[in-house]
Order: structure tokens, then C-alpha cells, then sequence
């Protein structure tokens, strides 16, 4: 008898098990389909042999193409850039999301709501409409060069400039950024704030100790999506920054479709893929080590 | 005059009177509480006290001091809040050090004054866990400490045992009176709950739609309540209508045209056997209630209420006849409402 009744508990998490991997295969099939293959044949291209005479030679493997990145200051010059404004966007998005988040949690009941579609808008409008706005209010002839003029100054460049992309991507990525920290800040309880103002902290303080600490998974959250998205964009540098300021995916681009070297921009694309999960990974690695005690 | 005095304190929220013309005299070291149904304005009261709320007109003098304007970090008060407030990435030690870092007193002092009041409070061996992991008395000890270790001239409860359960809110009762009678510290509880109120304060104020309708002590509120309102909602009420006689003492009337409301409390009835005392009538139900019984009864007044002490003799069963009997001087002769709820 009691031999017998460990038997039917397995059986039935067996037939469960099974039961899971059926309901979830047609999410994996498509994954599997549109994301793996892919990646696994970008990956396979990154290997092969191009010959500007023959094309791709399919059979022939090689690696000069990741040495190429890697020795060649061209590439490494592009990288760097990428690097460093997608970093300065999540910086700003940082700066500019966190108080407007916590501007909107303060709202009354029928602004908030207001504000966060004003907050959601460009994510409705198309990133190139976007990009060509930017374009007409910076380009040479643009409503800002008009203005510093009307205003007595020289005309300055402004499109096709580093300030160009960072001010468009930030535009795009701020509500990647406010909607995680409002998420975190809805779960704040407001009379805590009203504690650290009765122990004698100044609102400064309440804010400095008592909610950005809090909000820190929001945060975290936030700059991996804006990182990941703005070193990964290509609609904006590539409108904005022009053949001249280039960034990793309008070099991916370029690799493809202008010099035909689709082993060279296969090469690129992981280069990119890795680059960009490293630096995610150790970054969202140190923020929990840091707040993970305290935060759960 | 008093430490702590409200001078005709008012709140109007756009065309809603929250707090009405509220005077009221704390002495230093008495523990009052402010007691009144949800919405009575008790909670707006403490928070104009704590600066959250800005006073619409009157003033708040604080040891001969007007405190009314005064930011809430300048007030220098203790606040125990409702869902306890505490910061959730700090370990206990830490925040019950928060109000002394914001005063930026030395690290030893600090260290030395967290673990004095973790100690007063029973919770020396916690000190280093994070709120999420305490139960939920410890949370409020936790509390506690955090607005006791500044050393506030006054400590202001904002409704303390609302969120634990019946054992651990009847404990915690007496563990924060314990407290507060150690540190001797002035203190202004909001509660909505009676018993809460009688069993640990030095003062009971009564509010009810904004306006404050007795202030005594529990025993003379219990004994003395002024109206209807405040004879139901402190404690059971028998409400019988009545007249005053000769002599000037009240009487139950049995006419519906009686001029005066009089409150007997359900302890203050005897019972006898069918026939005898002032009053006939059947029991209806009873409930047992451990340390008593409580019966209703039916009776040409309507229907009372009666409490009797389980002293370990037989009951008396439902539909059995009764004799009621009281003592004419326990009667309470009440106000009309001056205010509707």
C-alpha cells in the first residue's frame, strides 16, 4: 500500500511537464523560427570568406573579419561612439525620466492620465517622421539656426553632429525609461516620505534617501532598454548623423548594402550583440549586488 | 498654559468642513486620545498637528510656541503612522537612526541611543534585519522607536493597531502605554476604536463631523456620555425614554411622548425572576462571550440589552421570562445631537 504511493505523484508530473512544453511550442516554434535560425546564420555568414570579385565563397571559413575589427582604428573609432552617446542618453534619460516620473506620480487624477499619453506620444508617431522633425528644426536653414540668428548670432552645426543624434534618441528613449520608474514609484508608500520630512530631512533628502533608493529597480530597468535600444538604433543616427557620424548599425548597414560585405557586417552585428550584452550584464550585476539585500 | 494647545483649529477642503473650531489643552506627559467614526476629522486633526496638512484658520502652539506655519521638519514630532511608514532598504538600526543622522549627531552617540530605545522597545536582537522581515507588532515597535529616539516633545499615533490582529493589538496596547508612561513622554493618539481609547489614555476627545463633543477622562465618558451619539459609540447603550421626577432624578417613562433620553449601560441591569424589579420581559437570544453572556430581551420599552457575568452558574435559556431591575441613579439623562453624523 505504501509502496504504491509515491507511483500516480510522478506519473502526474510527468504528464504536467509535458503538458507545459505543448502549451508554450507554439511561442518557442516562433521564437525559434524568427529570432534562433537568424541569429545562427549571421552567425555562420560572420565566418565565411568574401572575395570582392566572387562574392561570398560559403565554403571557405575564416576570422580575419573579427581581426579586422578589432586591429582596424575605423571600426574600433565607430564602437566607441556608439558606446559612449548611448551611455550619455541613458545618463540623460536618467536625469531627465526619474523627476518626470515622480512629477507624474504626484499628479491629480485627471492630469496624470493626460501627461502620460503627452509622455507616450512618440512612441505613436514613426521614428523617421520623428528624425526628419528633428532635421527641420537643426538643419543649417532650421528654425534654431533661425532664431540664433534673428537673435544676432552666427549659425551653428548642428545637424549631422553628435548633439544631433543624442537630443532625437533621447526624445525617443525618455518613456522607456519613465515607465519602469513610475512603476516603482506606484508602489512607494507616501506617508514614508511624510516620515523622513517628521525626522527632520529636508526635502532634498527625503528624495536623495528615502525614494531614489527605492525606485532603484525601476532605474535599473530603465537604463538596460535605453542602453540596449539606443546602441542597437539606426533610424536616428542615420538620418541625423548623416555618411559622416556614423554609428554601429549604420555601419552594419553600410557593410551590406554599399560595400556588399555581408560576412564583414554579419561580423559587425555579433560584435554588436556581444558588446551590448556584456555591458548590460555586468552593469545589472552591480546595481543588484547593491541593492539586493535591501530590496529583495 | 497647556504643552500643547489647539486654538480654534479649523480645515475646510473647498466647500467641506473637515475640522470645525477644535480647541483643545494637552498637559505634558498626558496621553490623549482623539476618538471618532472614519471621516470625523481625527486623522486631519494630527496632521495639521504634524504639519502634512496646512491649517485654514486657528493655531497650534506647541510649549507656548506657534508651531501653526512651521515646516514639519522644524516641528521636531513623533509620528507613528497607520501602515508605519517605515524605509523598506534600511535595515532597524537604521532607520530608527535616520532622525538622529538628519540632526547629525556624532556615529557613537547615535549607535549608543539606537540600541537604548531598541532595548525599550524589545527589540535589541533585530536590529540588523530589514522591515520585510519582521511580523508585523515588530514593524510597529520598529516604528515607535524611530519617533521616540529624537526625543519629540510630543508623539503622535496615527490609528497604531489598526493593521495587527485582536491578540497582538490588545498587547500592543498596553506595551505602547508601558512605553510612553517610561519615557513620560506627551502623547496624542487617533483612533477609532473604544476600547482602545478607554483602556490606555488619561483623556478621551470625542470628535464627530469635525467638531470635538466631549473631552474626559474614559471612566467619566464611559459613565457620563454627554449624547446619544457618544453613549452608543463608546461602549452598549440601552436608550429609554424617561422624565425627571420630583425629586429631580430621572425616571423611565413608559409613554412614547417622554421628553428626555436616558442611557443605561447593559451591565447596570439585574435580573430577577418573572414578576419582580421595575420592568418585564422575555429573553429573545443570548450570546456567550466568554467572560460574559449577553442577552437580548424584549420588553414594552423595546428591545435591551443585557450583560451579566459568566461567575459559572446555568444561564438563563432563550424565551424564558425575566424581571429587570436597576439602580434609578445610574440612569444618564443625554443632549440631543447637536451634530449629525
Amino acid at each position: 500500500m505504501n509502496s504504491a504511493m509515491p507511483a500516480p505523484a510522478t506519473c502526474a508530473r510527468q504528464h504536467r511537464d509535458l503538458r507545459g512544453y505543448l502549451l508554450s511550442a507554439p511561442a518557442l516554434a516562433l521564437f525559434a523560427a524568427l529570432l534562433v535560425v537568424p541569429l545562427l546564420l549571421t552567425l555562420v555568414l560572420s565566418f565565411n570568406v568574401f572575395d570582392y570579385e566572387v562574392g561570398i565563397r560559403a565554403d571557405h571559413w575564416t576570422f580575419e573579419h573579427y581581426l579586422a575589427l578589432l586591429g582596424d582604428s575605423y571600426f574600433l573609432e565607430i564602437f566607441w561612439r556608439t558606446f559612449w552617446i548611448s551611455a550619455l542618453v541613458t545618463l540623460l534619460c536618467v536625469v531627465i525620466g526619474v523627476p518626470e516620473a515622480y512629477i507624474l506620480s504626484r499628479m491629480g487624477s485627471p492630469w496624470r492620465s493626460i501627461f502620460l499619453v503627452v509622455i507616450l506620444t512618440p512612441l505613436l508617431i514613426s521614428v523617421v517622421v520623428r528624425a526628419f522633425g528633428w532635421s527641420l528644426l537643426l538643419g543649417a536653414d532650421g528654425l534654431v539656426n533661425h532664431a540664433i540668428q534673428a537673435l544676432g548670432g552666427a549659425p551653428i552645426k548642428l545637424l549631422y553632429t553628435p548633439f544631433a543624434v543624442i537630443v532625437a534618441l533621447v526624445h525617443v528613449m525618455l518613456p522607456f525609461m519613465i515607465i519602469p520608474v513610475w512603476t516603482s514609484l506606484q508602489k512607494l508608500d507616501p506617508a514614508a516620505e511624510q516620515a523622513a520630512l517628521s525626522l527632520g530631512a529636508s526635502q532634498t533628502k527625503v528624495m536623495r534617501l528615502v525614494v531614489l533608493p527605492q525606485v532603484m529597480p525601476g532605474v535599473l530597468s530603465g537604463t538596460l532598454i535605453v542602453f540596449g535600444l539606443a546602441a542597437s538604433s539606426f533610424a536616428i543616427p542615420g538620418l541625423l548623423g548623416g555618411r559622416r557620424l556614423k554609428m554601429v548599425a549604420t555601419l552594419v548597414y553600410d557593410q551590406y548594402l554599399a560595400d556588399l560585405n555581408w560576412p564583414m557586417g554579419a561580423a559587425i552585428a555579433i560584435a554588436l550583440l556581444l558588446v551590448n550584452l556584456l555591458i548590460m550584464l555586468s552593469w545589472n550585476h552591480m546595481i543588484e549586488r547593491r541593492y539586493k539585500k535591501s530590496l529583495g | 498654559m497647556a504643552f500643547l494647545q489647539l486654538d480654534n483649529l479649523c480645515k475646510r477642503y473647498g466647500a467641506i468642513d473637515a475640522v470645525v473650531a477644535t480647541n483643545l489643552a494637552i498637559e505634558q506627559g498626558e496621553f490623549v486620545s482623539l476618538l471618532g467614526p472614519s471621516g470625523c476629522g481625527k486623522t486631519t486633526t494630527l496632521q495639521m498637528i504634524a504639519g502634512f496638512v496646512d491649517v485654514s484658520s486657528g493655531r497650534i502652539l506647541l510649549d507656548g510656541r506657534d508651531i501653526t506655519h512651521a515646516k514639519p521638519s522644524s516641528r521636531g514630532l513623533g509620528v507613528v503612522f497607520q501602515s508605519y511608514a517605515l524605509f523598506p532598504h534600511m535595515t532597524v538600526a537604521d532607520n530608527v537612526a535616520f532622525g538622529l543622522r538628519m540632526r547629525k549627531q556624532p556615529e557613537a552617540e547615535i549607535r549608543r541611543k539606537v540600541t537604548e530605545v531598541l532595548a525599550l522597545v524589545r527589540l535589541d536582537r533585530h536590529a540588523q534585519r530589514y522591515p520585510r522581515e519582521l511580523s508585523g507588532g515588530q514593524r510597529q515597535r520598529v516604528a515607535l522607536a524611530r519617533a521616540l529616539v529624537i526625543e519629540p516633545p510630543v508623539l503622535l499615533l496615527d490609528e497604531p493597531l489598526s493593521n495587527l490582529d485582536a491578540n497582538l493589538r490588545e498587547e500592543m496596547q498596553f506595551e505602547i502605554r508601558r512605553i510612553q508612561s517610561e519615557v513620560g513622554i506627551t502623547t496624542l493618539m487617533v483612533t477609532h476604536d473604544q476600547a482602545e481609547a478607554l483602556s490606555i489614555s488619561d483623556r478621551v476627545v470625542v470628535m464627530q463631523a469635525g467638531r470635538v463633543t466631549q473631552v474626559d477622562e474614559p471612566y467619566r465618558l464611559y459613565e457620563h456620555p454627554r449624547t446619544r451619539f457618544i453613549s452608543d459609540f463608546v461602549g452598549k447603550a440601552n436608550l429609554l425614554p424617561g422624565e425627571l421626577d420630583g425629586a429631580g432624578l430621572p425616571q423611565v417613562q413608559h409613554s412614547r411622548d417622554a421628553s428626555l433620553t436616558l442611557s443605561l449601560r447593559p451591565e447596570k441591569i439585574d435580573l430577577l425572576d418573572n414578576g419582580a424589579g421595575r420592568l418585564q420581559g422575555r429573553i429573545l437570544t443570548r450570546y456567550f462571550l466568554g467572560s460574559q453572556w449577553l442577552y437580548r430581551i424584549g420588553t414594552p420599552l423595546g428591545e435591551l440589552t443585557v450583560v451579566r457575568r459568566n461567575d459559572g452558574s446555568a444561564p438563563l435559556g432563550e424565551g424564558v421570562d425575566v424581571g429587570l431591575d436597576w439602580q434609578p441613579e445610574l440612569l444618564r439623562v443625554l443632549a440631543a445631537d447637536e451634530v449629525s453624523a
